[in-house]
């Protein structure tokens, strides 16, 4: 039986860096050679999510979402436009705990495997510690410094703050940074305020969005006051720190990983050579 | 392990009967039997046999590459013979034109050429079709087919494209030698999906899902456009269509009409490959309309020379049409030149921006 994986992601009528990451940790996995067939979907972009099962060869398909949190995409759109029979408390979920379910969709005569969002996933948390060494350049960093997971955060859906609070508790029980908050943009503990929420004289921060666009590129660094000159310098003197602001995380090359753990953990035959794609993953 | 010669592998396969683009080849114990459409052989020995195949080689080489070499998913293999003209053409009037400098087709600005190659393989090259004649050495050649998903993404000014099937793709760039399942990537990556929906239509299993069904399966921010189908026609969505799909702006056929039961008064173009519903770009569009659209309208007076009303409505050509980066500085004749605008804005608009001096209903003046 071949298998396909097939990354769904949100992409944009406007800003052509939001199919990035999902393009590139594609190509990632498709030159591992971990799947028969990897394919790529878009809500916003093409192939559209309506037409993406059929764009696949292979006899069944892992569907993993990129996307960081559990919610309105995961549980409604994407399941709806691919035509699967889906309904969310099929998964069962606590709000972070969305792992696949096996479908047979509408639109095509094959199985789906439809995973929960890599956002939400264990690895993801090993993504965002590979974020602040790249960012910082330091391998060891932790001792002395301080890391803020940054979420959108919005009162129309709990879970977008579940997923930031769920890996900040993960990155907090290693022990590994002597302070580790979840902050957010859009309520409270704020962004705004960052400086507020750390003593260590190093704070790195990691925004949990998928791809660079407004929010990372000009929000947040607007909104920690961090701006200049239409970006921002890393790291930033701020009130007696510096900050280390990492963009999003969905860029990072080692999420190609955790997409592959998403497929893995839904029965996808990969491998064992194969589920660390990335280099110097751990 | 070679790969088996075309002899080898049609005497194997002779075995279970072989009837392919005018080619039969059957086998019965020892017995061979060969035919093409000028000539017939029977009760042939396996050297006799082979020594047929040899003289017509491009039948069974023709035959070995639609089986061994080619993709075996039905679209993919329906396209690439749609590239070859197989329904159309002979074998030997196909490794004619492959032979000799190759067999092109255009799906939507990518012009697809089917080749031989010196040792009788197919081959591919991809250019944009304004550039078939172009010299190789003016193009960037690209080797990896998936990296048309990112020649996709922008065109020639460096402004995004949302929508890969926009007749704005990008010139300058080949793919060239790709092998037949690189090919039909490469293409899908500049235009995704449209091959299987193609196919599809071809087999007449296309599902197309019109306009209203599309609108109201919409939620979220996009679920207000179910409140634009009033049950009062589809006058709006014939606007839709022509501001939208016209192949002026989109290279695909639209297939979707209102619902089906109510087709559109607009063309839908002569695309090589379907559109089967509407797609993002125009459901995030309609959001607006739906917006703007629920507005009353109100009568105005304007005071205006005949020439200063041609010149707003050669001003709105122009941006519809996308006039605008071609009209030079210099070129006052043309209404939409920046200097006849600015003059125009000089003349009728106020300090606050108001045409003639005459306020927006519902806006604070």
């Amino acid at each position: 039986m071949s298998e396909a994986l097939l990354i769904v992601a949100h992409g944009s009528h406007l800003n052509p860096r939001s199919s990035a990451p999902a393009q590139d940790h594609a190509d990632t996995i498709r030159t591992a050679g971990a799947f028969d067939e990897v394919r790529e979907a878009y809500w916003k972009e093409e192939p559209s999510l309506r037409n993406a099962l059929r764009t696949v060869t292979a006899d069944e398909v892992y569907v993993v979402p990129l996307f960081v949190s559990e919610g309105y995409f995961t549980e409604e759109v994407i399941p709806r436009e691919l035509r699967l029979d889906f309904d969310a408390a099929d998964w069962d979920s606590d709000g972070t705990s969305a792992d696949f379910v096996t479908r047979a969709p509408a639109d095509v005569d094959k199985p789906v495997h439809y995973c929960g969002p890599v956002g939400t996933h264990d690895a993801m948390t090993d993504v965002m510690v590979r974020r602040a060494e790249t960012v910082t350049g330091d391998p060891d960093v932790g001792a002395g410094a301080g890391l803020a997971v940054v979420g959108h955060g919005t009162k129309r859906n709990e879970n977008s703050a579940k997923a930031v609070q769920y890996h900040a508790d993960r990155v907090r029980s290693r022990g590994r940074f002597d302070e580790v908050r979840a902050l957010f943009m859009d309520e409270a503990p704020e962004i705004d305020d960052v400086t507020d929420h750390f003593e260590s004289d190093d704070i790195v921060v990691v925004p949990l969005f998928i791809a660079d666009g407004y929010h990372t590129q000009e929000d947040i660094p607007a909104d920690m006051g961090i701006a200049a000159d239409g970006g921002y310098a890393v790291p930033t003197r701020l009130d007696g720190h510096d900050i280390w602001y990492a963009g999003a995380i969905g860029t990072e090359a080692l999420l190609a990983d955790v997409i592959l753990e998403r497929a893995a953990d839904a029965g996808a035959d990969i491998a064992p050579d194969r589920t660390r794609v990335v280099a110097g993953g751990d | 392990m070679s790969a088996p010669t075309p002899v080898d592998a049609l005497r194997e396969a002779a075995a279970d009967g072989v009837d392919f683009d005018g080619l039969r080849a059957t086998r019965d114990g020892d017995d061979f039997r060969l035919a093409v459409p000028d000539a017939s052989y029977a009760g042939l020995s396996p050297a006799e046999f082979a020594d047929a195949v040899r003289e017509h080689r491009a039948y069974a080489e023709n035959w070995l590459f639609w089986h061994g070499h080619a993709p075996q998913a039905d679209d993919a293999w329906a396209f690439l013979r749609w590239v070859e003209r197989a329904a159309d053409l002979s074998v030997p009037e196909r490794y004619e034109r492959l032979g000799d400098g190759g067999m092109t087709r255009e799906w939507g600005q990518v012009a697809v050429t089917a080749r031989l190659t010196d040792d009788g393989r197919r081959r591919y090259d991809l250019r944009h079709a304004d550039e078939a004649d172009a010299d190789p050495d003016d193009l960037s050649t690209y080797a990896d087919p998936h990296e048309t998903r990112r020649l996709r993404k922008f065109d020639d000014n460096g402004d995004y494209r949302p929508l890969s099937t926009a007749p704005t793709l990008r010139h300058g760039w080949a793919l060239a030698d790709l092998d037949p399942g690189a090919a039909v990537r490469a293409v899908e990556g500049f235009y995704p999906a449209t091959i299987a929906n193609w196919h599809r239509e071809r087999e007449g299993t296309l599902d197309v899902t019109h306009w209203h069904e599309t609108v109201s399966r919409q939620t979220g921010i996009y679920g207000v456009v179910q409140t634009w189908d009033r049950g009062e026609g589809h006058e709006h969505v014939n606007w839709v269509a022509e501001a939208c799909c016209d192949d002026s702006q989109c290279c695909k056929r639209r297939e979707w009409e209102y619902d089906d039961e109510t087709p559109l008064d607009i063309p839908g173009g002569d695309g090589v490959f379907p559109c089967r519903e509407p797609c993002s770009l125009v459901v995030a569009t309609a959001r607006t309309w739906t917006r703007i659209e629920a507005e009353q309208s109100h009568t105005y007076s304007f005071d205006l020379t005949p020439s200063e009303k041609a010149q707003i409505e050669t001003i709105i050509n122009a941006v519809a049409d996308g006039r605008v980066d071609e009209i030079r500085d210099g070129d006052t004749s043309d209404g939409a030149n920046r200097f006849r605008a600015r003059f125009l804005r000089a003349k009728l608009f106020d300090d606050d921006g108001n045409l003639c001096g005459v306020p927006t209903e519902g806006e604070s003046t």
